[in-house]
């Protein structure tokens, strides 16, 4: 008995570790960039920072290790959630070290080399040096670059891994930001049933093709498909929140007419993302749709499109979110080259 | 693009050329060579202060001759005054020539503010960049005036931004009293006269008591068209 207990635990071992090695493995065909169909050209095209899965899996560690903040206790991914589509579920506001609370909601990450800039107020010009932003702002990581650096060349394992991506001794915040824009980089959604229904694999029900068609009709002026987002920034009219004084993409251009707007977001995955807009104001869809269906509860310089929305129904605001839950792409959100890679 | 170490290349042609130029900056406030900390200067308006940090980029040098033709370094350097051999710049491989002035770049251009990460003098772990609305900070001068109404008295101009109307990037164009003759066996060194009173001058009297922090685009340009001027030529030897 006690023999077949063994064997049998070694038997599992061994298949737990076969499994796990496969899991985490990433093979150059992980690593490829494919444009799915009806897809524009990118912003982002990995020149001069060809793929490769070495680098790709150092991107996904230092994704997932809080070795990237000031004390060591929050990594990218302590707020950029695999479950909520890399937002943070459940969380109106970001939240930093030392419980420090920012400004404004985690956006999800998805598609991101579509993005012409990075950030609620577009502020970040290029993938490899968003995450700079984070790692420097004193209210969510507090680190500084070089201090990252030193971090890691103290770690024999990163060392290592840096060598073999990179094929040099050093590591410099050039490859560290490079291996992250490799990993962020290939997280696109691209494989919801909204997807499906357009490809033809897959049917919607009557309310999911009404609130397709009341999206196309109300919504898709600035969430424009197939990316659910035109890359402008926009006031959608809700109240300044004074608590937080945030004049959102004025603060990047000094331009007046630019204040109070803000990044129209993707909606992509958008049932996993709550709450909603740059302050997570909103818990759910239904406050949000709420909140557009009725042109009297929009503050002054609301975007004219805002008005092209008009009264929505009950009815209306049913089908529009049962459309709206078909963008949750489970191949993406499941996609175990997103996995953290600690856990193996 | 990345500032080369041992002593820049130009950026077209072949460049069998053997000509050598040295650039060196030297830092003063006024006539009096630039110290940190314990030397109190005025500005123009009579308030005193003392200098704590002082840096900025330069880049795209262009030696012209008198025909008109020139040759173009594409680096960037970043001047630090803590580090004294930052401010010397080595320029090789120069066609032989009489050179009459030289024309460069403060700040960084709008490409290599939006190119991602970079490594040498762009390497955003010089402290000379914004993580929050990307782009590099061109200019650093920091020091404590008593007029200053921030707290600890300190004044900070972190001038940048490539984006107009609020670009920081001036060009500087000097000519040289005498023409410099470059040649395999002629090397050359060229003092350049960094003046940091002009940044608190001509066009503008930086009032402490009202401008202590620049630290984006807010009164930038102001402080940017003040330093145009700040850079003579000092010798030639």
């Amino acid at each position: 008995m006690k023999k077949a207990l063994i064997i049998l635990s070694i038997v599992c071992t061994a298949l737990v570790g076969f499994t796990t090695n496969t899991y985490f493995l990433i093979t150059p065909k992980d690593v490829e960039l494919k444009i799915p169909k009806g897809f524009p050209k990118p912003y982002y095209k990995f020149k001069n920072n060809k793929l490769s899965p070495e680098i790709f899996v150092l991107g996904r560690k230092l994704f997932y290790d809080p070795i990237l903040s000031r004390d060591s206790t929050i990594s990218c991914a302590s707020c950029h959630q695999r479950i909520a589509a890399f937002g943070h579920f459940d969380h109106p506001l970001s939240h930093g070290i030392n419980g420090l609370i920012g400004k404004r909601n985690v956006p999800a990450l998805q598609n991101l080399i579509w993005q012409d800039t990075y950030m609620w107020d577009g502020g970040v010009n290029n993938l490899e040096v968003q995450p700079v932003s984070p790692i420097t702002n004193p209210v969510e990581m507090n680190e500084s670059i070089a201090h990252v650096i030193e971090k890691l060349k103290r770690n024999p394992t990163y060392a290592s891994e840096f060598r073999i991506a990179f094929n040099d001794t050093s590591i410099n915040s050039e490859h560290i930001l490079k291996a992250l824009a490799q990993f962020t980089g290939l997280m696109i959604s691209a494989d919801s049933r909204y997807d499906r229904f357009i490809t033809g694999q897959d049917t919607f029900s009557t309310s999911e093709k009404n609130g397709l068609e009341l999206f196309r009709d109300k919504c898709a002026s600035c969430h424009a498909e197939p990316l659910f987002t035109d890359n402008t920034y926009r006031n959608n009219g809700i109240k300044p929140d004074s608590s937080l004084d945030d004049k959102g993409r004025g603060n990047i251009t000094g331009r007046q007419f630019d204040d109070y707007k803000f990044k129209v977001p993707s909606l992509r995955n958008v049932e996993r993302s709550y709450p909603y807009m740059h302050d997570g104001r909103f818990r759910n869809l239904k406050d949000v749709l709420n909140y557009y269906g009725d042109p009297s509860n929009f503050a002054p310089n609301t975007a004219k499109e805002m008005y092209e929305i008009g009264k929505l129904s009950e009815q209306d605001k049913k089908d529009l979110i049962a459309f709206l839950l078909t963008l949750t792409d489970k191949t993406f959100l499941y996609d175990r080259r997103f996995a953290d890679p600690f856990t193996q | 693009m990345a500032s080369a170490v041992a002593g820049a290349m130009p950026f077209t042609g072949k460049h069998p050329d053997q000509g050598k130029l040295t650039i060196i900056f030297d830092h003063y406030v006024n006539d009096k060579i630039l110290q940190f900390d314990t030397v109190a200067y005025n500005n123009e308006l009579g308030q005193s202060f003392t200098v704590t940090k002082f840096k900025y980029y330069i880049g795209n040098i262009h030696l012209k001759k008198a025909n008109g033709t020139e040759t173009t370094y594409k680096d960037y350097y970043l001047v630090n005054e803590e580090e004294p051999s930052s401010k010397t710049i080595n320029l090789n491989h120069i066609p032989t020539g009489s050179y009459t002035a030289i024309e460069f770049m403060i700040g960084v251009d709008s490409v290599d503010n939006c190119s991602g990460a970079q490594s040498g003098a762009l390497d955003p772990i010089n402290a000379m960049f914004w993580a929050w609305n990307t782009g590099y900070i061109f200019m650093k001068l920091e020091g404590k005036a008593p007029a200053s109404t921030s707290p600890g008295n300190i004044f900070e101009f972190h001038i940048g931004g490539y984006k107009p109307p609020y670009s920081c990037i001036r060009k500087v164009l000097l000519y040289f009293d005498q023409p410099i003759p470059l040649s395999d066996t002629a090397t050359k060194e060229l003092h350049i006269k960094t003046d940091v009173a002009e940044i608190l001058k001509t066009p503008v009297n930086i009032d402490f008591s009202k401008l202590s922090s620049v630290t984006d685009f807010h009164n930038a340009t102001t402080i940017a068209d003040n330093y145009m001027d700040m850079f003579s030529i000092l010798s030639i030897r």
